[in-house]
């Protein structure tokens, strides 16, 4: 919906439009001191994390360390107690809802696949497709041959071009969510949450998955929650250890492999 | 997937054609044949089926609401309600100096309650065409107010359910009470003219089975219409998994809203359809029962192929009229044993029998696969 134009400030020549993401400062999502308590149990607990545009980042920690939770906050899904969440200099994602956030361009890949069993993968992707999302737009929309090219890329990508016909919920589980991905790709997003995206899937299916992710870095954002430390270690630059709803420690995977404090949670959770 | 569309357009068109016969044939046999021919149907029957065509208008309504959107509405009833009573309004205007007490302005029932003058909401229904609008505007707004407090507070689910059981109850009660002004326990009746036409003619019977036939299949067409566009897709998956569907950048709320008013105004127009052919409008259809009674129709046809809840809406219709003469005692019961049959049996109803039929046997590899 309305996303805050960005402020007037001095010179005004490089700004960004109204609804655009201004991340000139680098980092393109802010998570400053967010908690968050469910029935007294502190999911998120003063949690700050900077994204910066373009990075790759993958999250990793023990059960309950609030993976999950911080992406329903960035989500909107979680409105946390205290804390600000930023995308850009200038979009406060506290005040907006899911279809707001979504619409700004930051997308979510659930944990479990979900994907519209119903629906055939083309029609996955059609929904999915950055658009009018209001209802009547939506009634009369006719897909254009611009936006069925875009469809068609997609389903290179995310290697599915045979089963475009059929029925998402005949597809086996790694295609479920390779599905999904294509599904965000779909709608462009500036930030891609991506939870778990290998569950499932076979052992050239999560190659296959790595290089994907690696090729997408760049142009978007991308956040991997992910309990695979091979596959970790295969994508990532900078790690994220969470524990106990905040930031235990950042940096490359040998840093956080050696850090003694990693070790613990790990060996004591 | 290909196989499964092709026998569906096959009932589809099967449908289709039985509706558009129906509707020509019999007011054109009554028109060709003599009162005492064979071929000739009686204004009894002719009135029965319109009747049934409205039900099958009305499970239609229900159909995209619930097999599409996935919202259980127990009082679709209402709204049905509301479009016979604005088609009701409209012909007691008609009535003019012909009613008992011969009072120009005020239909009969105002005149017995002592009221002096029309009530400033039944001013415009001697216009046919204001009462028209106002056989869509009426539910239309009503369900609009509700969905938009309903959704927007994503109340979802068998709350849901109960709270639109609890609104058609609430305007049963409202619309026994003479003070509303819309005739008390006995509602409206005693209707003799329809734009002018005597409306117990034969001719007007006719034409109103007709009309019925022709709103049905227009309303089936734009139906299927829907559901095939990308708002029909939006909706499926609203269904099936809600909160993806918002993640995805879609107002949820306002997409069930939309088809929620949709479904209302239809329902209200077959209401308005129902009400000339059989006479009456009173509280009762208000009554819950009757909107579960919907439920049941739909659910025997096969929710969430459109032409599944007409053809439910018909059988069942057409069984009722057969037990209920011939035991009325066991209606209710036969209706509740053929819900907990159709639950159990067939969870896709008639429709589902039908393709599971003509389908042959699913295996995983017909609809699945690995590429090859």
């Amino acid at each position: 919906m309305m996303i805050s134009a960005a402020t007037t400030t001095e010179g005004g020549a490089s700004l960004p439009l109204d609804g655009e993401v201004d991340a000139r400062h680098g980092p393109i999502l802010y998570m400053e001191d967010v908690s968050v308590s469910f029935d007294g149990f502190r999911a998120l607990n003063h949690l700050s994390l900077y994204i910066d545009d373009g990075e790759l980042r993958c999250l990793i920690g023990p059960n309950g360390a609030g993976k999950t939770t911080l992406m329903d906050v960035i989500t909107g899904k979680t409105k946390p107690d205290s804390g600000s969440v930023f995308f850009g200099q200038t979009i406060d994602l506290l005040e907006l809802d899911e279809p707001a956030i979504a619409q700004a361009g930051i997308c979510r890949k659930f944990q479990k696949p979900s994907v519209f069993d119903a629906l055939t993968v083309f029609e996955n992707l059609e929904l999915a497709l950055k658009t009018d999302k209001r209802t009547w737009p939506t009634l009369f929309h006719k897909l254009n041959s611009e936006q069925r090219d875009r469809i068609h890329d997609v389903l290179q990508t995310i290697a599915l071009p045979a089963q475009q016909r059929q029925l998402a919920g005949a597809l086996s589980h790694g295609q479920k969510q390779w599905l999904e991905i294509g599904m965000l790709l779909m709608q462009d997003p500036k930030v891609m949450l991506v939870d778990e995206p290998i569950a499932g899937m076979t052992h050239q299916e999560v190659e296959r998955t790595a290089e994907l992710l690696l090729s997408l870095q760049g142009r978007h954002s991308i956040v991997v929650v992910e309990h695979d430390m091979e596959f970790v270690r295969s994508i990532a630059r900078k790690v994220t250890v969470l524990h106990e709803g905040s930031v235990l420690t950042e940096g490359t995977m040998d840093e956080v492999q050696n850090d003694t404090r990693v070790i613990q949670v790990y060996l004591g959770g | 997937m290909n196989l499964q569309n092709l026998t569906q357009d096959k009932t589809y068109a099967s449908v289709l054609i039985a509706l558009a016969s129906v509707t020509l044939l019999i007011p054109l046999c009554n028109l060709i044949f003599p009162e005492d021919s064979a071929l000739h149907f009686s204004a009894y029957s002719v009135s029965l089926i319109g009747k049934y065509l409205t039900f099958a208008l009305l499970g239609l309504s229900l159909d995209m609401v619930w097999g599409y959107a996935g919202i259980l509405v127990l009082g679709q009833g209402a709204f049905f309600a509301l479009g016979g009573y604005a088609m009701g309004m409209y012909l007691m205007r008609q009535i003019g100096t012909r009613g008992v007490y011969g009072n120009a302005e005020l239909p009969d029932f105002m005149v017995f309650l002592n009221w002096t003058e029309l009530p400033w909401y039944w001013n415009g229904f001697e216009n046919f065409g204001f009462a028209m609008l106002m056989v869509f505007l009426a539910p239309g707004l009503l369900a609009f107010v509700f969905g938009w407090l309903a959704f927007r507070s994503r109340v979802t689910g068998v709350y849901l359910s109960i709270i639109t059981q609890a609104l058609t109850y609430a305007l049963l009660l409202a619309f026994f009470r003479n003070e509303m002004g819309f005739g008390g326990n006995n509602g409206l009746t005693d209707f003799k003219d329809i734009l002018g036409f005597n409306i117990q003619s034969e001719a007007v019977r006719s034409i109103l089975l007709l009309m019925t036939g022709l709103s049905l299949i227009g309303a089936l067409l734009l139906c299927r219409w829907i559901v095939n566009s990308k708002l029909g897709r939006v909706v499926t998956a609203v269904r099936d998994q809600e909160s993806r569907v918002r993640f995805l950048g879609y107002r949820v709320e306002l997409f069930k809203l939309w088809v929620f008013v949709f479904a209302a105004m239809l329902a209200g127009l077959a209401g308005a359809l129902y009400v000339p052919q059989v006479g009456i409008i009173n509280p009762s259809e208000f009554s819950p029962l009757n909107s579960l009674e919907i439920v049941i129709w739909v659910a025997v046809g096969g929710r969430g192929t459109l032409y599944g809840a007409i053809i439910g809406a018909v059988l069942v219709n057409y069984a009722k009229t057969v037990l209920t003469g011939l035991m009325p005692d066991a209606w209710l019961f036969c209706l509740g044993g053929a819900f907990i049959l159709v639950t159990l049996l067939m969870p896709d109803g008639i429709v589902g029998l039908l393709r599971r039929r003509s389908k042959p046997k699913p295996t995983l590899n017909a609809t699945g696969g690995q590429p090859a």
